[in-house]
């Protein structure tokens, strides 16, 4: 089969364009990776400088420091015990919070472009297009992974340069962003988009409205959660390998999310159910 | 030429429920086809069915020539569907709107803009062109929807209940626009439709349809003569009939009943042929006659006598 790519990318334009339209849809988006980018990491570094050394925390950070991997000791050695919390919750401690910026826009966009095109009841007569089921199934996955990935990357910029410039005065240099970072940004966060995209648009063909698409979709957040609860308590570190491993099982699981709802995307089925 | 459409058998279940059951039936070229039922007869399966996004449990049927259970995708490109809700995008501009289509139907790129501002001029739009659909009244939506239904210029319109829930001036708009379709640009026209007036309007032929099957087919006037073969015949004779005619008039055997209406003789009938006899012989009494219509029933009641009367398929071109 020859793929119409100007279907594909109309479908891609009036979701988009749709989405820049719809409040409800596009704030999430902005609110969540603002959060992230910029407010965390300013409340990070700012407020221990505005309320004196954080002593505190630097002893509860004794019993992290001793679970954390070796290799990972050795690259904050020789750091104050101050620098060494810049270091490990900017560059660890939040960076699976990092990954809750794909999972939104690409569950949130997804949540519009399936279950949403049902609800404004607009679907119908997409469906008496000649476009083919899969070039609709893909025109609207694109909907949610190239918005996912271009905010995710600018995320992590935003995120990069507040951290070194709110940090700078603890760090004294740009610290940021870690070997980690980069398998974490380009691994994992697209993978995490893929399971976002596949859960959501298997969960919109099974309800009426976006808003409840999205809700369920929200469940999502969870295993990222407890990434960070998991860090922070040391069970676990991330690390390349760790993340490397961690990409190839999120891609697997994206991808066959995506395969199911590929197979039961069929317009025969949705026109049935409008 | 080819027909339009041709149905064979073609059958549609839900489960347990057949929503469209056996249906045969051929529309031509050029011509506006009505089908008729009430709300859940199974008009619009039948439309979902022919432009191939549903597909059929049995039975076969061809559009424009092309398989609608192998060709859909070719159907899809070929045909326009007015859906019963017009299905647009309300945060979009009305000139998006068809941009969109006109890319997702395959209109050329280097002529698509000036085809869509076409159709907007032609339809009265392109005053609104930049405005927000969801900013319009229902029947410039409806107005719009139809626009984009022609956009990629079919050869076959479906048009399902195009003028539910519009007010009588939208609504006589949208028929006007559908009649030119078929007059002027030689369309066939596939209307589903429970307003019979619509159809009386519309429609060179029409189909009942009720619970999936397929009750009647034929031009209105068709259906009238093989339900009522008695027809009544307005006789204008410019006042009260003198006795001469009178008592002939009852004489005759093919008048079955007669009485004054509105200054008119009202002539119950045995068939048609009879009216040339009943003119001849008022003539022949030096009667004089300054008008002779033949009072045709209205779709409404052949609509119900062939849904009260429940009766088989008859006549038409099956």
């Amino acid at each position: 089969m020859s793929w119409n790519w100007r279907a594909i990318w109309a479908i891609v334009r009036k979701d988009l364009k749709s989405v820049l339209k719809n409040k409800m849809v596009w704030l999430p988006m902005v609110l969540v990776p603002a959060s992230l980018s910029v407010v965390l990491p300013m409340v990070t570094f700012i407020l221990p400088s505005l309320f004196g050394p954080p002593t505190a925390e630097t002893e509860d950070l004794a019993p992290l420091l001793e679970q954390i991997p070796a290799h990972l000791t050795s690259q904050i050695a020789g750091l104050s015990d101050l620098q060494q919390l810049a270091v490990l919750s900017s560059s660890y401690l939040v960076a699976p919070l990092f990954l809750i910026v794909p999972l939104i826009v690409s569950s949130v966009l997804a949540a519009d472009s399936f279950a949403g095109e049902r609800e404004r009841k607009t679907l119908e007569a997409l469906l008496y297009t000649p476009i083919a089921d899969l070039e609709l199934f893909v025109g609207k996955l694109l909907v949610g992974l190239l918005p996912a990935a271009g905010i995710s990357l600018a995320s992590f910029a935003v995120y990069s340069l507040v951290v070194n410039l709110s940090g700078y005065h603890i760090m004294r240099r740009i610290f940021f962003p870690p070997a980690a970072w980069w398998p974490l940004v380009f691994w994992v966060s697209p993978g995490v988009s893929v399971v976002g995209l596949g859960t959501t648009v298997l969960i919109s063909s099974k309800v009426k409205t976006f808003m409840q698409a999205q809700q369920a979709s929200g469940v999502l957040v969870l295993p990222i959660v407890f990434a960070m609860i998991g860090q922070v308590a040391g069970l676990f570190f991330m690390d390349t390998g760790l993340l490397l491993i961690a990409g190839a099982f999120v891609w697997l699981l994206g991808i066959w999310l995506i395969w199911i709802a590929a197979r039961t995307f069929s317009r025969r089925e949705l026109i049935a159910r409008i | 030429m080819r027909e339009a459409i041709i149905i064979e058998g073609l059958t549609r279940c839900f489960g347990q429920t057949t929503a469209i059951d056996r249906l045969d039936l051929r529309v031509g070229p050029g011509e506006v086809f009505g089908l008729l039922g009430p709300n859940g007869a199974g008009k619009t399966t039948t439309v979902r069915l022919l432009a191939g996004v549903l597909r059929a449990s049995a039975g076969r049927a061809q559009v424009l020539g092309l398989d609608v259970a192998t060709q859909a995708r070719e159907i899809r490109s070929q045909v326009g569907v007015l859906t019963e809700t017009p299905n647009l995008y309300e945060s979009l501009t009305a000139r998006d709107n068809l941009l969109l289509y006109g890319d997702l139907y395959g209109v050329p790129k280097d002529v698509l803009p000036q085809r869509v501002q076409d159709v907007l001029d032609e339809f009265g739009l392109s005053h609104r062109a930049e405005d927000l659909v969801g900013s319009y009244s229902k029947g410039m939506r409806q107005r719009l929807a139809i626009t984009r239904a022609l956009l990629h210029e079919p050869a076959l319109l479906f048009l399902d209940e195009p003028t539910v829930g519009l007010d009588p001036a939208a609504a006589r708009l949208v028929t006007d626009t559908i009649q030119e379709l078929s007059r002027k640009d030689g369309r066939t026209v596939f209307l589903c439709t429970h307003n019979l007036d619509e159809a009386q309007r519309l429609c060179d032929r029409i189909g009942v349809i009720d619970q999936g099957r397929l009750l009647a087919v034929g031009a209105p006037r068709e259906l009238a003569r093989q339900l009522w073969q008695r027809v009544w015949v307005e006789i204008d004779l410019h006042g009260e009939p003198s006795a001469e005619v009178d008592q002939m008039v009852a004489r005759m055997p093919t008048v079955l009943s007669r009485r004054m209406e509105g200054g008119r003789l009202l002539l119950e009938v045995a068939d048609e042929e009879a009216i040339p006899e009943v003119v001849n012989a008022i003539s022949g009494t030096r009667g004089r006659i300054y008008g002779v219509r033949a009072r045709e029933h209205s779709l409404e009641e052949i609509y119900f006598e062939i849904q009260g009367g429940g009766r088989p398929t008859i006549g038409g071109r099956l």
